[in-house]
């Protein structure tokens, strides 16, 4: 196997895959935020719920490639319990990281780490931020009093920087 | 050889019809240099024919003979190298016009690839002809370059569009065809083989409902004409668009076939030089054909290149491309449906398809199936195929899709199948 498909798809990324963590549906939801990747074909939704201003639980289901499903899965196990800032803070980590922007990986990026070799495919980074952009923009709207449900697009530059 | 050449060379090249011949696959590919090239420590099998073909060497030849030796622009100097770069530049279009069945050359038009061709019926005889209630008919299985410009048409001119739906099986459904055609119909726009399921188009049961009512009929026949004899003086339409680069020639030129007195009513589509023949500050006069249709200088040395494209198919005859390919398709769509879990998208007779083969697996996405293809050195497509709309009505997402050309052969076949059966441990559905 070439070391450069490995390098993405890594063990930890197989696993997330094939069992994707935060699949149970939530029975109460404060957010609910859609995101697709109109290029791939990936579709996500994402339910949040929140609990004295922090993301008690989360749910996740996604339709798409390994990547965008691993990415996914990572998110609802590491943003659990954390505020909207240090989730902000976390997903632009992530994208640095998956831009090249910076090599810093924190301490407490467990499993995320793993997402690092999709650097080398240029055309997959959309799919490991689909998740990351979903969340983020629809805690934007939460957080502006926007009930509305709109569907988040990577196409769009505002989106994935 | 199953050609023959008539004494003054381009004139008339006779396919000799008889019991088709089995390609010398192994031969061809020694003809395509970039075959040897490795691809992440593999041999190259390139599956990806219907995105772009590979080009011989003849064609990557004729692209560095013309700068070395009759690099001019043309139609315009009066020197030696001018006339030899215009008489090569004319050779082609004649060799095209044979091509397809021995049309009249001033019908071929020159354009950048088969979505200009397309783009060029639409703004010109789209514009003059298309009004308001009027109807174009498509059908579900266009790419976007035979659906974006009839669709931003029908905007324009508050025209509607229609479409002629396609079965669970992949084949145009014929069965509301008298519905969906009417008297309104001003043109019906359909792919002669389709680029995701490989679907040969009933062209002449729609054509003959659409004469009847009729309407100018075009056929987008980007992945028919590298693949399947055409012969454009009985098929029946009357516009007829397809590119150079998925039939062994370079990229960026296409061909727009029309009837001439069709050609002669529309308005020029680009304006500048070449395309007049005498202007003044309030009044100009447009160039006879073809060069109406051409403004500018165009990409002379790739429409030079793309006739030696053309002997190289000749030269093994359309008829057995067709029937290789007849084969290979067979072969292909046994060995994957054999596979667990594949998908076969697409009609499965081979007679009623071409080698564009779309395929999906329940639990693996297209691109992670291209990208550990691809680690194998196997160059397929993933995604929607330029055909979003045709995807949708799949209910998917997006497809693999392998596609045959005369350099393929079992071994590719089985190349795919094995990395395939792979894949899907390597994920672990």
């Amino acid at each position: 196997m070439s070391q450069s498909l490995d390098d993405m798809y890594r063990e930890i990324i197989l696993d997330h895959f094939r069992s994707p963590r935060g699949k149970k549906p939530l029975e109460h939801s404060n957010i609910e935020s859609d995101g697709m990747n109109p290029s791939c074909g990936d579709e996500i939704s994402l339910q949040v719920e929140m609990d004295k201003g922090v993301l008690k639980d989360v749910h996740v289901n996604c339709r798409g490639c390994a990547i965008s499903v691993a990415s996914g899965s990572m998110l609802a196990e590491t943003v659990k319990g954390k505020s909207f800032e240090e989730v902000e803070k976390l997903a632009e980590t992530v994208r640095k990281m998956l831009k090249g922007e910076s090599s810093e990986i924190p301490d407490e990026f467990g499993d995320l780490d793993a997402l690092k070799g999709v650097r080398q495919f240029p055309v997959r980074v959309k799919c490991a931020l689909l998740a990351w952009v979903t969340l983020v923009e629809g805690m934007r709207k939460y957080r502006n009093g926007d009930s509305g449900k709109a569907v988040i697009s990577t196409e769009d530059p505002e989106v994935t920087g | 050889m199953a050609r023959r050449m008539s004494a003054d060379g381009y004139g008339k090249i006779i396919s000799i019809v008889g019991k088709p011949m089995g390609l010398d696959v192994e031969r061809i590919k020694a003809d395509f240099p970039i075959l040897i090239e490795p691809i992440n420590g593999h041999r190259l099998v390139y599956l990806d024919s219907a995105a772009t073909s590979q080009k011989p060497r003849v064609v990557i030849n004729a692209i560095l003979d013309y700068y070395r030796k009759s690099n001019a622009n043309i139609h315009r100097g009066l020197h030696a190298l001018a006339e030899r770069a215009t008489e090569s530049y004319e050779k082609t279009r004649r060799h095209v016009a044979q091509f397809v069945g021995g049309v009249d050359p001033h019908e071929i038009i020159f354009t950048r690839g088969a979505t200009e061709s397309i783009n060029l019926v639409a703004y010109t005889w789209g514009e003059t002809n298309i009004g308001e209630g009027d109807e174009i008919v498509i059908t579900e299985m266009e790419h976007h370059a035979n659906l974006v410009p009839w669709v931003i048409l029908a905007q324009r001119k508050k025209a509607i569009l229609k479409r002629i739906p396609i079965t669970v099986c992949g084949h145009i459904d014929l069965s509301s065809i008298e519905d969906i055609i009417t008297s309104r119909t001003k043109l019906v726009a359909l792919s002669h083989m389709s680029n995701v399921l490989g679907t040969i188009s009933p062209l002449a049961e729609i054509i003959a409902v659409a004469k009847r009512h009729g309407a100018v009929v075009l056929a987008d026949g980007a992945q028919a004409a590298p693949h399947m004899p055409v012969n454009l003086t009985t098929l029946g339409v009357d516009f007829y668009a397809f590119s150079s680069h998925k039939m062994l020639g370079p990229t960026g030129v296409g061909v727009l076939w029309g009837r001439r007195a069709l050609l002669e009513a529309m308005p020029p589509f680009n304006f500048g030089c070449e395309m007049n023949r005498e202007v003044r500050y309030d009044r100009i006069t447009w160039n006879d054909l073809p060069h109406k249709f051409e403004a500018g200088t165009p990409n002379i040395a790739d429409v030079v290149a793309f006739d030696a494209a053309l002997t190289y198919l000749e030269d093994l005859g359309m008829e057995n491309v067709r029937a290789h390919e007849m084969e290979l398709t067979k072969y292909a769509i046994e060995q994957l449906s054999a596979i667990p879990g594949i998908e076969i998208q697409g009609p499965q007779e081979p007679e009623q398809r071409g080698g564009a083969i779309s395929f999906t697996d329940p639990n693996i996405h297209p691109h992670d199936i291209s990208t550990f293809l691809d680690s194998k050195g196997i160059a397929i497509r993933a995604g929607h195929h330029c055909a979003q709309p045709l995807v949708r009505t799949l209910g998917k997402v997006a497809t693999a899709r392998a596609s045959l050309y005369i350099y393929n052969d079992q071994g590719d076949i089985d190349a795919l199948c094995d990395a395939l059966i792979e894949m899907r441990k390597y994920f672990g559905v």
